[in-house]
């Protein structure tokens, strides 16, 4: 027992590394808010550019979303931070970090709001038309919304997916709480940073975890 | 009855792929007319209602809607004339996400460009109209069938269209239901409102309509008024579908 505590939390090496693990929990937070709100709105463009249904840019559309899809961001990050130097492209490791993430969630949130616009009834399109809306106010005041709704649930499971993954800056010296908690434990030659780190993650995402439920209870439309 | 087509019918032709749905179909409806469509279904009187607003894109042929021809003119136009042509669907389709005001409201504030005041107002007195000023702070999900058919004809109407096509307007509810949403539409006509409506409230027709049309194969096989068509129709199409019907 004496072993497991001195491993995993000793109180020495945490009262050191503290400062740094919360320095890192302030990068991860900054870098992962950056990544929501550019991720989800730029999928959410992308989903109604597509609804006007314009073939050739559909197609570009849809090849996005399938490729990001498809690529583990980890190669995605390596090959931005590492190849793109040589071809003149100097990007500083968050910035790597934000742009690929931010792209991930883009291609997902595309395709859910995308599927949130086609489960929308053809009925509320025609509403919205015949009362001489036209497509665009219809998408907007109509589709929209009930498009947003439905994507909510699937759409705060990957966005929880993909925040987690700011953890891939570790790998290009990003100072977000894994680096800070790998650099610690490196120094100390004790796990407890890495313990820390656990702790700071759960302090980050558990509390997203619960606003993440609240949110799909309450939207949730009155029922009859 | 006042002879100045509101709407007309030329020649309206639809083809989805090879099979052609409309024929050649020519109807005029002057003002405040109540003309009745009745027909088997694949006749092709939803897709020639539909076509009078253009959800429905006809192949060939002209719509012409208070003397204006809706098949010509941009988007933009379409848009503006279409707020002329109210429309009632079987399905409602009442937005979920609004209450009942802001269904009446939208088309009112977003398309109309009425002020918040001028569009609740409106939307008040057309609840007022069918008996469900009450429910303005309810839920589409909260109302039953036929309420939520009086609050579309309220959306429509709150547009002050000149001409109101109705889809199958009670298809879809409880039988005790359909006669709250005829009244509604009785007291339209008396109030002048030009009326087309696709349904099968034979009864309805009968004490309502001016004109009935029965379509059988994409054409209008026969037409007059009910005394004529149900008391004594001449085509066998016709008689048979009757037949059917009240059978």
């Amino acid at each position: 027992m004496d072993r497991f505590l001195e491993t995993f939390l000793n109180p020495v090496v945490m009262a050191q590394y503290t400062p740094d693990i919360i320095a890192g929990i302030w990068v991860t937070l900054q870098i992962a808010a950056a990544v929501i709100v550019a991720g989800i709105l730029a999928g959410l463009a992308l989903a109604c550019l597509r609804s006007y249904g314009v073939k050739t840019l559909n197609f570009f559309i849809i090849c996005y979303a399938d490729i990001f899809r498809a690529l583990p961001p980890l190669v995605v990050i390596l090959i931005l931070y590492f190849g793109f130097p040589s071809i003149g492209i100097q990007l500083s490791g968050p910035m790597v970090l934000f742009l690929v993430l931010a792209a991930t969630l883009a291609a997902f949130a595309e395709e859910i709001f995308w599927a949130g616009f086609s489960s929308v009834e053809k009925g509320q399109w025609e509403a919205g038309i015949a009362t001489g809306l036209g497509f665009t106010r219809t998408l907007t005041y109509v589709a929209l919304p009930q498009a947003v709704r439905l994507a909510i649930p699937p759409l705060v499971n990957r966005v929880l997916a993909i925040t987690k993954m700011t953890a891939l800056g570790s790998a290009i010296g990003v100072s977000e709480i894994l680096s800070s908690a790998t650099t610690a434990q490196s120094f100390s030659g004790s796990a407890t940073p890495l313990t820390m780190s656990v702790a700071a993650y759960l302090v980050i995402f558990l509390p997203m975890v619960v606003f993440a439920r609240w949110l799909e209870s309450r939207t949730a439309w009155k029922k009859r | 009855m006042a002879n100045r087509p509101m709407l007309e019918v030329v020649a309206l032709e639809k083809r989805f792929g090879t099979t052609t749905v409309l024929k050649k179909i020519d109807l005029k409806v002057s003002q405040g007319e109540l003309v009745f469509v009745i027909g088997p279904s694949g006749s092709g009187k939803s897709t020639m209602l539909r076509c009078c607003n253009r959800l429905e894109e006809p192949t060939s042929g002209d719509i012409i809607v208070n003397g204006r021809n809706i098949m010509a003119g941009t988007r933009r136009d379409l848009d503006r004339m279409r707020l002329q042509i109210g429309m009632v669907f079987q399905g409602f389709h009442l937005y979920p996400h609004m209450s009942v005001l802001k269904n009446v409201t939208l088309a009112q504030r977003k398309a109309l460009k009425r002020s918040k005041a001028e569009a609740d107002a409106r939307a008040m007195d057309m609840l007022e109209q069918v008996g469900l000023a009450h429910k303005a702070d309810a839920y589409p999900g909260e109302l039953s069938g036929g309420q939520q058919q009086r609050v579309a004809i309220a959306r429509s109407l709150a547009l002050d269209p000149k001409v109101m096509l109705f889809d199958e307007p009670t298809s879809a509810l409880d039988p005790e239901l359909v006669g709250s949403v005829l009244k509604v539409m009785k007291d339209l006509k008396s109030k002048g409102m030009t009326m087309v409506v696709v349904s099968h409230e034979m009864g309805f027709a009968r004490e309502t309509a001016d004109r009935v049309i029965f379509m059988d194969g994409g054409v209008v096989v026969e037409e007059g008024t009910p005394d004529e068509l149900f008391g004594n129709p001449k085509a066998d199409r016709t008689r048979a579908f009757l037949s059917r019907v009240s059978g």
